[in-house]
């Protein structure tokens, strides 16, 4: 191979290092941008490092090698007799590693402090303009459910925001500590009942940005995926306005075949459609389902076989979620699905 | 001088060693309270832990291979990263150190036992009461799965309904109660049971190592004991401390945790490091420069430690302000880290190196412990933390730092005292095979973890799909994890062998510095029949210092020919070692295992929720505390017959009767 070829494979291997569709090193958001800038910072002032001490290892290797075992310095008492110790250790152990983190600190810090709010956030929506943005996530075992507050839409494990703007995502949990992690936009945190986190989302143009829960919750964690949706502000606008909208009366009789089918099964203990269902609210509300690009939690796309698979037999695509299987089959699920299909 | 010399009357061999054997048959194994017998069942069976631990990975790795691979369910993929995690931190690491210290710190400090042999015999027994209780979860279809950190509510009995949990806390609080006990054990021997002479000054660094250690191990491990019992109380009583709804908080349990779980990273460090100040200037024949910095650089890590427990609740929602502090006090903690490092590199720049299997796992520590470290500054560094938290890269640093720092110097350790443990030496093509098979295995496994970390895969994921670019580095990954396994194997396998049919090497291969090359290999049951008088750090490269028949007391001899029976060992000063008092120490004794089996008998009550087999182990427990305070077994001291002797008997001379 020639050393030009060599460096390519280098370079490729490198770029494949960075991308990805949950690559932290290829940030479409300011803070996901910033802290790849830190990481790269850190990596050149890691990497410096790093081949200082390897070099001096090595030099004292070599030193060691060559002094032969009856060199009188080794049987000498004082154990100072060398001024190269003295430096070694004052200037490597001390002065060195002082001005590196002391050079570290000063980037670090404010480029943290610059990646913007976070934290515990005050209750309510209180102090925002009416056309910001803010998002309220609450992670279940094993999805997200996701609610614009003034807006009256709540949908599921999809997060629709203006791309280009500031948007507050005011994270808390149900049942157990999650943590919510869309790598090209921005760092990580946790969901934690009994507390409500804050975390503010820039997207710099549209796009969908995959990301995930990263705090171990239970049996599935593994597949709770979430996906922020960045769009024009228009378009964004007109997103919300058709999420608000109740689903009309089934205009044919077989998607209200299908609604009988739904409304006449388990479906309904856990989940809604158009505020019919449990007060409560277990599973996600399907109000506007077919709107969205993926079921079971992110993990599936959203067409009408994996939606047949899902009703059927939750357990075999997503082990441990808690979604039982329904016993429905032939043309009434095939009614069901229709009616499902139809909920755009 | 010379007119009051006296010359020491032979030791009476014969009485020391039948009096510092063990008694015979089934019951006297068992009864064993010696500190050898006891460091190396906690070596033998922490390393046997090691492999378990390791086997678990492997199949972790399998499942990791490719995407949506089907090796294992995610119930079992969960058990195993958790059992993984349990198992090399607190029955592996810990318990192995504690292993080294107990058989090597008595023969590097001129001692003839721990000054508290039964207390030492139960840590044995309560750790593997704890890691029986443990493994026994298999059999129940039990098996912990909540992570290593078992962070609430997860771990509750609203989401872990099943005893996995229980099992988890109680046999790991027992583990850590095994712990404390060795803990004070070592922190007693190092200040009372030096030999003459040994001030602390002159006091070995893997010492000094271990001092530090013990100490933070009291200051880290009670506060977990406490959130266990406070979440197992939660578990089996519901109270309601880590309950949001009921008022308490989960986040009570992570401050709980991480206040012991962040020094607990440097309780697996030090010692290691303490390994390596013994292993380089032994295989360099140089002191270690600059040793009170040295000193001071132990006990500072063993101070800042516990302000940095929140850097890994970066992601929690504490306000940023906040942890900038907690990041800067991660920073403090590299720099006594350097001056450690940089004092071995300079005993190897000004030394004699020799090629040796403890050197080369030497290098390793420095090449693989270093890269880890700069690693663990930049996770330290808060905004970068938020992105890389929980991740590959996260996995990736720790096992850097833990094999760096905890592994490779066990490894160096256990080449390194082998011939001490056995008068033998492993096969060399063996040891070199075992450490490239592991450095390089090692390096091939955990290096594609920080890509996989910037691509986006996080810790415990059971599985993942394809096209997240992730394929390529695990598949890297988890071939190298069978290299490393290989290695580990073959050293393994070679010590085995070696024990019986290793090659005869003498009692000091090394020509190292430190007390314990002075005695035969394996050492007599009463380590120093003379015991040594110290003048100086390195004792075996000082000529002053060897056992030295001609400057004893009327004490000194007593102690090398015993009453027959009397177990005698001598109590020296905390600060500069001067002998103090001359205690018969307790032998042979049953009542550490009947106390361990009285407790585990209360801990399956509990488990079980048979109440009434807890007040039996409650019972137990008592009966058993009584019997062990009868007075057969009260340490019966009395002052040496020349306590008034002045001063340091090395460099008076002593001799007077």
């Amino acid at each position: 191979m020639t050393r030009r070829a060599a460096a390519a494979a280098l370079l490729v291997t490198l770029l494949a290092g960075c991308a990805g569709p949950e690559a932290m090193l290829d940030p479409f958001g300011p803070s996901a941008r910033n802290t790849a800038l830190l990481w790269w910072i850190m990596f050149g002032m890691g990497t410096a490092v790093y081949v200082v001490v390897m070099v001096l290892v090595v030099l004292a290797f070599r030193r060691g090698r060559r002094r032969p075992a009856d060199d009188p310095a080794l049987a000498a008492r004082d154990e100072d007799t060398s001024p190269v110790n003295r430096r070694l250790m004052i200037f490597g152990g001390i002065v060195g590693p002082a001005l590196v983190l002391l050079v570290l600190n000063v980037i670090s810090v404010p480029m943290g402090m610059a990646v913007g709010d976070r934290g515990a956030s005050a209750e309510g929506v209180e102090g925002f303009a009416e056309e910001d943005v803010v998002v309220n996530v609450t992670a279940e075992l094993f999805w997200w459910r996701v609610e614009y507050p003034g807006r009256d839409v709540i949908t599921a494990n999809e997060i629709h925001i203006p791309a280009g703007e500031q948007v507050r995502v005011r994270l808390t949990s149900q049942d157990v500590i999650h943590s919510f992690w869309v790598p090209k936009l921005a760092g990580k945190i946790d969901a934690t009942p009994g507390h409500t986190t804050e975390l503010v989302l820039e997207a710099d143009e549209p796009g969908r940005y995959r990301g995930r829960c990263t705090e171990f919750c239970g049996l599935a964690h593994a597949q709770m995926i979430i996906h922020v949706v960045a769009q024009e502000r228009a378009e964004f606008d007109a997103w919300v306005e058709h999420q608000q909208q109740p689903q009309p009366q089934p205009p044919t009789e077989r998607l209200e075949e299908g609604r009988q089918v739904f409304f006449g099964s388990s479906c309904v203990y856990c989940h809604t459609v158009d505020g019919h269902g449990p007060p409560n609210q277990i599973g996600p509300d399907l109000t506007h389902l077919a709107s969205r690009e993926t079921i079971a939690g992110g993990i599936l796309p959203n067409n009408r076989g994996n939606l047949a698979g899902w009703i059927v037999d939750p357990q075999a695509q997503k082990p441990g979620n808690l979604m039982p299987g329904t016993q429905i089959a032939g043309e009434e699920l095939d009614a069901l699905l229709d009616y499902l299909e139809s909920l755009e | 001088m010379s007119a009051e010399t006296t010359v020491l009357h032979e030791a009476d061999y014969a009485v020391l060693d039948r009096t510092w054997d063990r008694k015979p048959g089934l019951r006297g194994w068992l009864g064993q309270c010696n500190h050898k017998t006891v460091g190396l069942r906690f070596i033998v069976t922490s390393l046997f832990m090691f492999l378990l631990a390791g086997a678990l990975a492997l199949v972790m790795r399998m499942q990791l291979a490719v995407p949506e691979a089907n090796v294992t369910t995610p119930e079992v993929f969960n058990q195993l990263f958790t059992m993984h995690g349990t198992l090399m931190m607190f029955m592996f690491v810990v318990p192995m150190f504690e292993g080294l210290a107990i058989y090597f710190l008595p023969l590097q400090l001129g001692a003839r036992d721990m000054p508290l042999p039964r207390i030492n015999a139960f840590g044995y027994w309560a750790y593997v009461g704890g890691a029986g209780l443990l493994l026994t979860s298999i059999f129940f279809g039990a098996v912990p799965d909540g992570g290593w950190y078992a962070y609430v509510p997860l771990t509750t009995a609203e989401y872990s309904p099943g005893l996995n949990l229980d099992f988890w806390l109680l046999g790991v609080t027992f583990v850590e109660i095994s712990a404390i006990v060795a803990s004070i054990e070592i922190i007693v021997l190092i200040f009372r049971s030096r030999a003459p002479g040994m001030t602390l000054a002159r006091m070995p660094i893997f010492a000094w190592a271990n001092l530090v250690t013990s100490g933070m191990i009291l200051a880290a491990f009670p506060p977990l004991v406490a959130a266990s019992l406070l979440l197992e109380v939660e578990r089996k009583l519901g109270t309601a401390f880590f309950d949001a709804a009921r008022g308490g908080d989960p986040l009570l349990w992570q401050h709980l945790f991480w206040w012991f779980g962040h020094p607990e990273v440097y309780i697996q460090l030090l010692p290691g490091l303490g390994i390596l100040a013994a292993v380089i200037p032994a295989m360099t024949r140089r002191r270690l420069p600059l040793r009170w910095l040295v000193v001071g650089s132990f006990i500072a890590i063993g101070i800042v430690s516990f302000a940095l427990w929140v850097h890994h609740m970066y992601a929690t929602g504490i306000p940023t302000q906040a942890l900038q502090f907690f990041g800067a006090a991660s920073f403090m903690i590299t720099i006594p880290t350097a001056v450690i490092i940089f004092a071995y590199v300079g005993a190897v720049w000004t030394g004699h190196v020799r090629w040796t299997v403890p050197m080369l796992f030497a290098v390793a520590f420095l090449v693989v412990f270093i890269l880890g470290g700069i690693t663990g500054v930049m996770v330290a560094v808060v905004a970068f933390n938020w992105q890389i938290h929980d991740t590959y890269f996260v996995v990736a640093h720790f096992h850097y730092v833990l094999f760096g720092g905890s592994v490779f110097p066990i490894f160096a350790g256990l080449y390194y005292w082998f011939p001490k443990l056995t008068g033998r030496q492993p096969n060399r093509a063996a040891g070199l095979w075992a450490f490239w098979l592991m450095f390089i295995g090692f390096n091939v496994t955990f290096m594609p973890q920080h890509i996989l970390g910037f691509l986006g895969m996080t810790r415990r994921l059971w599985t993942y799909e394809a096209g997240l670019g992730w394929t390529i580095w695990n598949v890297i990954s988890s071939a190298g994890s069978g290299l490393l396994g290989l290695g580990v194997l073959i050293s393994v396998v070679a010590f085995a062998v070696a024990w019986r049919r290793g090659e005869p090497c003498g009692d000091d291969p090394w020509q190292a510095s430190s007390l314990e090359w002075s005695l035969p290999s394996p050492p007599p049951n009463e380590n120093f029949a003379h015991l040594p008088v110290v003048t100086d750090q390195e004792p075996r490269w000082d000529a002053g210092s060897r056992p030295h028949p001609h400057e004893t007391t009327a004490w000194y001899q007593e102690l090398a020919s015993p009453p027959e029976g009397q177990r005698e060992a001598v109590l020296t000063t905390v600060a500069d070692a001067r002998p103090q008092a001359i205690v018969v120490l307790p032998g042979h004794s049953l009542w550490p295992l009947w106390l361990t089996l009285a407790i585990l008998v209360g801990l399956v009550g509990v488990l079980f929720d048979l109440y009434v087999v807890a007040i039996v182990g409650l019972v137990g427990i008592f009966v058993t505390l009584v019997g062990w305070l009868l007075p057969d077994s009260l340490v019966d001291a009395r002052p040496a017959a020349d306590d008034d002797a002045p001063g340091d008997p090395a460099a008076t001379g002593g001799g007077r009767r």
